[in-house]
């Protein structure tokens, strides 16, 4: 993902035209200066300091009123949840910046140091407004993350008279994220992979019979002791409590107890509509699979069906049923 | 030795939050406005409480629940497995709980963002391997992995064994929904349903159509059960619990007993249903009105047939010509059900048979000493029998 000379000379050109520009949008506060966000904040930091949470105390202090702490500035103007999960706007000048560096490979986002000035304590009822300039886009550097660039934003806080309340500078570092983003470009390029069926779940119980799936092996569970037929398998035969077991083959004869032609949701994976159905096998078990190569239309209780094993996706077989000839 | 839990409690409180598709907020917040409003309408405080129960199912741990409420000791707090099954399992553990002196005051909750959160549309798939994982693996693979499609399995069956129609579901969801038009609470409220509608539907799992299917609903219910001595000194008149029980049949699994000789209808709810029987020493003809778990429209008419107010297969009849209506023999889901109230998995079906005893019901019968009200199935379940006091 490397740009060549020419290309990174020309990517370079294209980030000095963002240096120094202001990123064209306002953040204004949704809501003044509060005791409710100032109580959160301290008890979230654990600051006990009286003059931000009580008015008593506040009043004694050099303040002589509840005041804001200072390093609150910037969460007076954050965008909440939208910021994660919102749209961007498209006035954004710093959200294209990193998009520019998106589309490069440089994928990789990480805050490295922020600084802060305060000029002024903020009160309740104070509404405050920032806007942010981009002052700086570094060299090219390697950096312990991958290959990136540093990009310095300034932003100016002002209170609803327009006076400078305080300033801050934030540093970020957008990277091509180490060795994974070769694979992941690779894999993003590639086919998406066609989406299989949900694979069972294997256990001690039920393992041995799909291995016998796997062997095109349609098996029946048979307890040692007394003979009888048991499916699902189970560790215990119900009947005489033995855990001595072994297996007999279907003959995959059977006939249809119930069905159901499933048509919504449709799962990915499956194909739509779906048949699915209880089968009456001729050894006396029953066994539930899909029946296949039939409009649902014909489908009928009681109809005589065959199964066989068959790959019903790139990798897993299943016993599936057809109408019997 | 029968079981003697007839008249040991009752439900003296129900709260709920409203019904919606989209909450807005937490399971927990939706447990702890619920259970307020239950233990407000009791005439209780918070610190009166020290049981609760819930299903295993529920999101909401019993300890974060009590520390939001403001309940303090709890003595008592358990779970029960299997969906819906749970409804009346948990009034089961609860009764127990106060009848052995185990606990004072038991609050019944389940709250669920069954439309905005984990939905059960939308069927089971992979997780952690577990004996309930590797139970659904004899069908995932095949795609049968929906409730819709488990339940629709046992329909069919009983459709072409007893010739019961399409129609005849639809004869459920009109009954239902006409009491729903009635309920503010409900989802389809002043949303009527003909049996065109129903029939032009779209269809889920084939023989189910749309409207056989619940609702997916985010909300809370909750209710508070004492004995029935405490019971005598709070506001409300008390929904006497005459008997309860739960059960599991024979070669039962969770939802896809599909091994057993017959598939058309229910021995755990058979099993359930005499237990009441017999712990309440009523009948069928004692009944006045029910409350039949509804995830879908043709698990009413099987249990039905489980307590007797028909024979197998006849349940069509005994609901034709508005049998399940107010006029009919047995009013039955008078809050319109989860099929057109609310799905909280039978817990806003305790309540309402709460309402029925109480005589608040917005489609309230005339006559109301006793009250059927049961859980899911296709499950191990369970059932109670509410009468006045
Ligand atoms: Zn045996």
């Amino acid at each position: 993902m490397s740009l060549s000379g020419k290309e990174r000379e020309e990517f370079e050109k294209q980030l000095e035209a963002y240096v120094g520009i202001d990123i064209g949008i306002e953040d204004a506060s949704r809501d003044a200066v509060n005791q409710a966000m100032i109580r959160q904040w301290c008890e979230a930091m654990g600051d006990a300091c009286g003059a931000y949470t009580a008015p008593e105390a506040a009043a004694k202090s050099v303040h002589g009123e509840v005041v804001a702490p200072p390093a609150m500035l910037q969460a007076w103007i954050l965008g909440g949840v939208a910021m994660a999960t919102g749209e961007d706007d498209p006035r954004d000048k710093q959200r294209e910046l990193h998009r520019l560096f998106d589309a490069r490979g440089y994928t990789g986002v990480v805050a490295t140091n922020t600084e802060q000035e305060y000029l002024r304590y903020l009160k309740l009822g104070d509404r405050i407004r920032a806007r942010t300039q981009i002052e700086s886009i570094s060299e090219q550097k390697a950096t312990g993350l991958g290959i990136g660039y540093f990009i310095n934003t300034r932003t100016r806080f002002v209170d609803q008279n327009d006076k400078e309340v305080g300033w801050m500078t934030f540093r970020v570092l957008k990277f091509e994220a180490g060795d994974q983003p070769a694979a992941a470009a690779e894999s993003n390029s590639a086919v998406p992979a066609k989406p299989q069926r949900l694979r069972p779940a294997l256990g001690h119980d039920n393992r041995w019979w799909w291995d016998c799936v796997e062997k095109d092996e349609l098996a029946i569970q048979r307890c040692s002791a007394c003979a009888v037929l048991r499916h699902p398998p189970r560790p215990m035969c119900g009947e005489c409590q033995s855990t001595e077991w072994d297996y007999v083959f279907s003959s995959g004869e059977g006939t249809i107890h119930s069905y159901v032609v499933i048509r919504h949701p449709e799962v990915p994976g499956y194909t739509y509509p779906l048949v699915v159905a209880v089968v009456d096998l001729a050894e006396g078990t029953r066994f539930v699979g899909n029946v296949v190569d039939i409009e649902p239309e014909e489908v009928e209780i009681g109809m005589a069906v065959q199964a066989s094993i068959e790959r019903v996706d790139d990798e897993m077989k299943l016993p599936v049923f057809r109408r019997a000839s | 030795m029968p079981a003697t839990l007839k008249n040991q409690a009752a439900i003296v409180g129900i709260g709920e939050t409203e019904y919606s598709k989209n909450s807005g907020r937490s399971e927990l917040a939706l447990a702890s406005e619920a259970t307020a409003a239950a233990i407000k309408d009791a005439g209780l405080s918070p610190s009166d409480i020290d049981g609760m129960t819930t299903f295993t199912l529920d999101t909401t741990d019993e300890i974060e629940l009590a520390r939001a409420v403001g309940i303090g000791d709890l003595t008592f707090f358990s779970r029960i497995p299997h969906g819906g099954g749970a409804a009346i399992g948990v009034v089961h553990q609860a009764v127990m709980a106060v009848a052995t002196g185990s606990a004072k005051a038991v609050v019944v909750y389940r709250a669920l963002n069954g439309r905005s959160g984990a939905r059960y549309s939308e069927g089971v798939s992979g997780g952690p391997t577990t004996s309930d994982l590797i139970h659904w693996s004899w069908y995932m693979p095949s795609g049968l992995m929906t409730p819709a499609s488990w339940v629709a399995m046992y329909s069919m069956r009983y459709m072409h064994e007893t010739g019961c129609t399409s129609e005849d579901l639809a004869e459920v969801c009109i009954a239902q929904r006409n009491h729903a038009v009635k309920n503010p609470r409900a989802f389809f409220y002043q949303k009527p349903l003909t049996l065109d509608d129903h029939q032009s539907a779209r269809p889920i799992v084939d023989p189910l159509r749309l409207y056989d299917c619940c609702q997916e609903t985010d909300g809370g219910a909750a209710c508070v059960i004492v004995s029935p001595e405490l019971a005598k000194d709070l506001p409300n008149p008390p929904a006497l619990i005459r008997g309860v029980s739960q059960g599991a049949g024979r070669d039962q699994e969770s939802m896809t007993s599909f091994y057993r000789p017959s598939i058309s209808s229910l021995p755990e709810m058979d099993l359930v249903a005499k237990q009441c029987w017999q712990i309440s020493g009523l009948t069928p003809d004692d009944i006045d009105a029910a409350v039949i778990y509804d995830a879908f429209s043709s698990i009413v008419l099987w249990q039905l047939e489980s307590f007797g107010f028909c024979k197998h297969g006849e349940a069509k009849d005994f609901i034709k010509d508005g049998g399940l209506g107010l006029g009919g023999r047995l009013p039955c889901n008078t809050h319109g059900g989860q099929l057109s109230e609310a799905y909280v998995h039978g817990v806003n079906g305790i309540n309402e048979g709460v309402r029925l005893i109480r005589g608040t019901s917005t489609s309230q019968p005339a006559k109301n000493d006793h009250v059927l009200v049961t859980a899911g199935v296709g499950v191990p379940t369970s059932a109670m029998i509410l009468g006045k006091a």
